[in-house]
């Protein structure tokens, strides 16, 4: 697949990030807001570690009957008059879509926030196409403006401050007083609400994704706060989702227990505001709706990672908890990740999408701290599986010469106990003597990648494994 | 080959299987057949009062407000002291809805429209298909009763719903909707609302009316 992205250069985006004070100041709400609400919604519900068992359970036995559940879904939503394409990379979707909307003799396309429609490229080739797509949530909206790809998968212009956001408004909405009053957060929010209103009621073709996609009834559901994604679909004479082979789940009450963690996950909120249950076209009775019905099923690489230890990456529900909760993420933002999928959820996602070898850098930024796989709603290793691609990217000889033989004489030493445990009490010791007085080091040789941002602390003296000894012959004795 | 074998055919080769095997029909068509109802919180599993008392807790705390009145012939009056006390002009669009078309509109000095919405109405009512207590959702089914465009397009969305089609979970409110089109037959939409609309894009702080409705009044139907 050809896409754009800077994956390769993550070391030198995460250091331009580290150095940009708009972005660090954006970066505070992620720290402040998410992790609280979360913990607050899923302490008030008993049964919330339950569900993720349950949620895990679930996209666990959907996906080992991938291949029964498509076929019952597809077959559903034919009978409810709708259309299923299959695309088996971005290429091909790309082009369907595009075929459906010169069907539809579309002018204008309006967009409901959709992750697969960003990592298909769909609105640059609609573009060149002559057909003008528009983001409608706010945030894709402020970022489509900007040029950007979403820095968050369900805020994406989380790295954006208001007044960032005003100077948008300003050059785009020229159409609007130039004097007016955009002081407060408000102000922006009902102008893009009038701004986005003419768009819903003149588009030509909705496009949204889908959260969740019912084998049971032929139903795609969507879920969101705003409301823009039920506008999308509902005032055009089209309405086309877009969706991952991995959406799927058997039926409505799978689907229930999915969305009982998806929003408590990812915003802290009990239930989202919107969840849409779409079924097929308008009936016949019916006095509004979409005429006609697509969905576009993309592959793009899913089916290949059935049955290997990325298998489980396919659980993800895009919540975002695991990057709500990162300290890599809090401390570079997103775009630093360089593609559309940021974070834990991306670090393990990108390189089985776009390859070790572009991505290799994104499983390496990873204390392993664990805190991802402590909220990830449906239970996904992240570590283990960002520990994963280390080892191919190592068994690949895509790991930098310097790193690689840093290894190499660590596993000589690690492979000798006796000397391991010599070289170390000897080390530590003279690091714990040269440093006894500060307690910290400004600078060591070979350390200037830590001792650049902050001071090394001076060790005890002791090993752990020294002390381990002691204490445990302590103990017995 | 077609996009649509080769991807079923990978999605075979990786999972080691061929498709046909009897054992792994008869555990998906049971699956769907069956629906189990996993993990339902206790949370929603109580009857009458408060079942009712639940609800509106829940959905006041997704800053909908809540008002119950005694019988459907109580709802104008309610519906047109909510639009006076929030200074709203007494307009009100809604669909064809028979539960809402009895009701004694020519009570009060609102002028009622009827049909989906263009996107220029102020305030719309809505009869909900259910509500559910667990989390103060109300599920709308779509249909000339109650058009989809009437959850979305107006400013002030108002919802009347039953006590008794108050449930305690959703899975309550699948059970009826199976009733009512069959099992795996759905409505074009169905819409879960809890709450009105709202974003948090700018700054993380909350902000309502994004581009559904600034407010959500619902109208709980006691008798």
């Amino acid at each position: 697949m050809n896409v754009h992205s800077t994956s390769p250069q993550f070391k030198q985006n995460a250091t331009r990030a580290l150095h940009d004070p708009q972005l660090q100041k954006a970066l505070n709400n992620v720290k402040q807001g998410f992790i609280d609400k979360r913990k607050s919604a899923a302490d008030k519900l008993p049964e919330f570690e339950a569900l993720r068992d349950a949620a895990h359970d679930i996209k666990n036995h959907t996906l080992e009957h991938l291949d029964l559940y498509l076929e019952a879904y597809e077959e559903k939503v034919k009978a409810s008059g709708g259309h299923v394409h299959f695309a088996r990379n971005a290429d091909e979707a790309r082009e369907i879509i595009l075929s459906i909307c010169r069907k539809a003799d579309a002018k204008t396309v309006t967009k409901g926030k959709s992750m697969i429609s960003e990592e298909i490229g769909i609105n640059h080739y609609l573009e060149a196409n002559g057909i003008r797509p528009i983001e409608t949530d706010l945030g894709e909206y402020i970022i489509q403006l900007r040029n950007e790809l979403p820095s968050h998968i369900i805020a994406p212009a989380v790295h954006l401050n208001a007044t960032q956001v005003e100077q948008d408004f300003r050059r785009v909405h020229t159409h609007l007083d130039a004097k007016r009053d955009l002081s407060e957060p408000v102000q922006l929010l009902t102008e893009a609400r009038a701004v986005l209103r003419e768009r819903f009621l003149a588009a030509d073709v909705g496009i949204t994704g889908a959260n969740f996609l019912v084998a049971e009834t032929g139903t795609s559901i969507i879920v969101t706060n705003e409301g823009n994604g039920d506008l999308t679909q509902i005032l055009p004479k089209t309405h086309i989702v877009l969706a991952s082979i991995e959406k799927l789940v058997p039926t409505l009450e799978d689907a229930s227990q999915l969305l009982r963690v998806l929003a408590r996950s990812a915003t802290g909120q009990e239930m989202s505001v919107y969840t849409t249950f779409s079924t097929g076209p308008r009936r016949s009775a019916d006095a509004d709706g979409p005429a006609n019905y697509h969905v576009v099923l993309i592959d793009n690489g899913r089916s290949a990672m059935l049955g290997t230890s990325f298998e489980e990456m396919l659980r993800c529900i895009r919540c975002g908890a695991c990057m709500n909760h990162c300290p890599v993420y809090h401390a570079v933002g997103g775009h630093a990740y360089g593609w559309v999928y940021p974070g834990p959820m991306g670090a393990v996602l990108t390189p089985s999408l776009i390859g070790v070898d572009k991505a290799g850098h994104l499983p390496n930024a990873s204390t392993f701290c664990g805190r991802c796989e402590s909220v990830c709603p449906v239970r996904i290793p992240l570590p283990k599986l960002m520990r994963h691609w280390r080892e191919r990217e190592f068994e690949r000889h895509l790991t930098p010469a310097s790193v690689r033989s840093g290894l190499g004489l660590w596993g000589f030493f690690a492979k000798r106990p006796a000397l391991y445990r010599f070289a170390t009490r000897a080390a530590m010791a003279t690091l714990g003597f040269m440093g006894r007085q500060r307690g910290r080091f400004r600078w060591l040789p070979l350390a200037k990648g830590w001792t650049a941002y902050r001071d090394f602390p001076a060790p005890q003296g002791e090993t752990f494994q020294a002390r381990w000894q002691r204490e445990r012959k302590g103990r017995t004795a | 080959m077609s996009a649509r074998d080769d991807i079923l055919g990978n999605i075979r080769r990786s999972l080691g299987v061929k498709g046909s095997e009897t054992i792994r029909r008869q555990i998906v068509q049971d699956r769907l057949e069956r629906a189990p109802r996993g993990v339902i919180p206790a949370r929603g599993q109580v009857s009458g009062e408060e079942r009712v008392a639940l609800f509106k807790t829940m959905a006041e705390a997704s800053l909908a407000t809540v008002t119950e009145v005694e019988s459907a012939a109580d709802v104008p009056q309610s519906i047109a002291l909510f639009l006076r006390n929030h200074n709203l002009p007494a307009t009100l669009r809604m669909g064809d809805d028979l539960r809402l078309k009895v009701m004694p509109w020519s009570e009060t000095a609102l002028e009622i429209s009827h049909g989906p919405s263009e996107g220029r109405d102020l305030n719309a009512v809505s009869h909900a298909f259910g509500g559910v207590a667990e989390t103060g959702t109300l599920a709308m089914i779509s249909g000339p009763e109650n058009p989809s465009t009437l959850n979305f397009l107006p400013d002030n969305h108002i919802i009347v719903v039953s006590a008794k089609d108050i449930a305690s979970d959703y899975e309550s409110v699948w059970s009826k909707v199976r009733f009512t089109f069959g099992k795996g037959g759905m409505p074009r939409t169905v819409n879960w609302i809890t709450g009105p609309s709202r974003s948090g894009d700018i700054e993380q702080t909350l902000l309502l009316g994004a581009h559904g409705p600034r407010r959500l009044h619902v109208v709980v139907v006691r008798e």
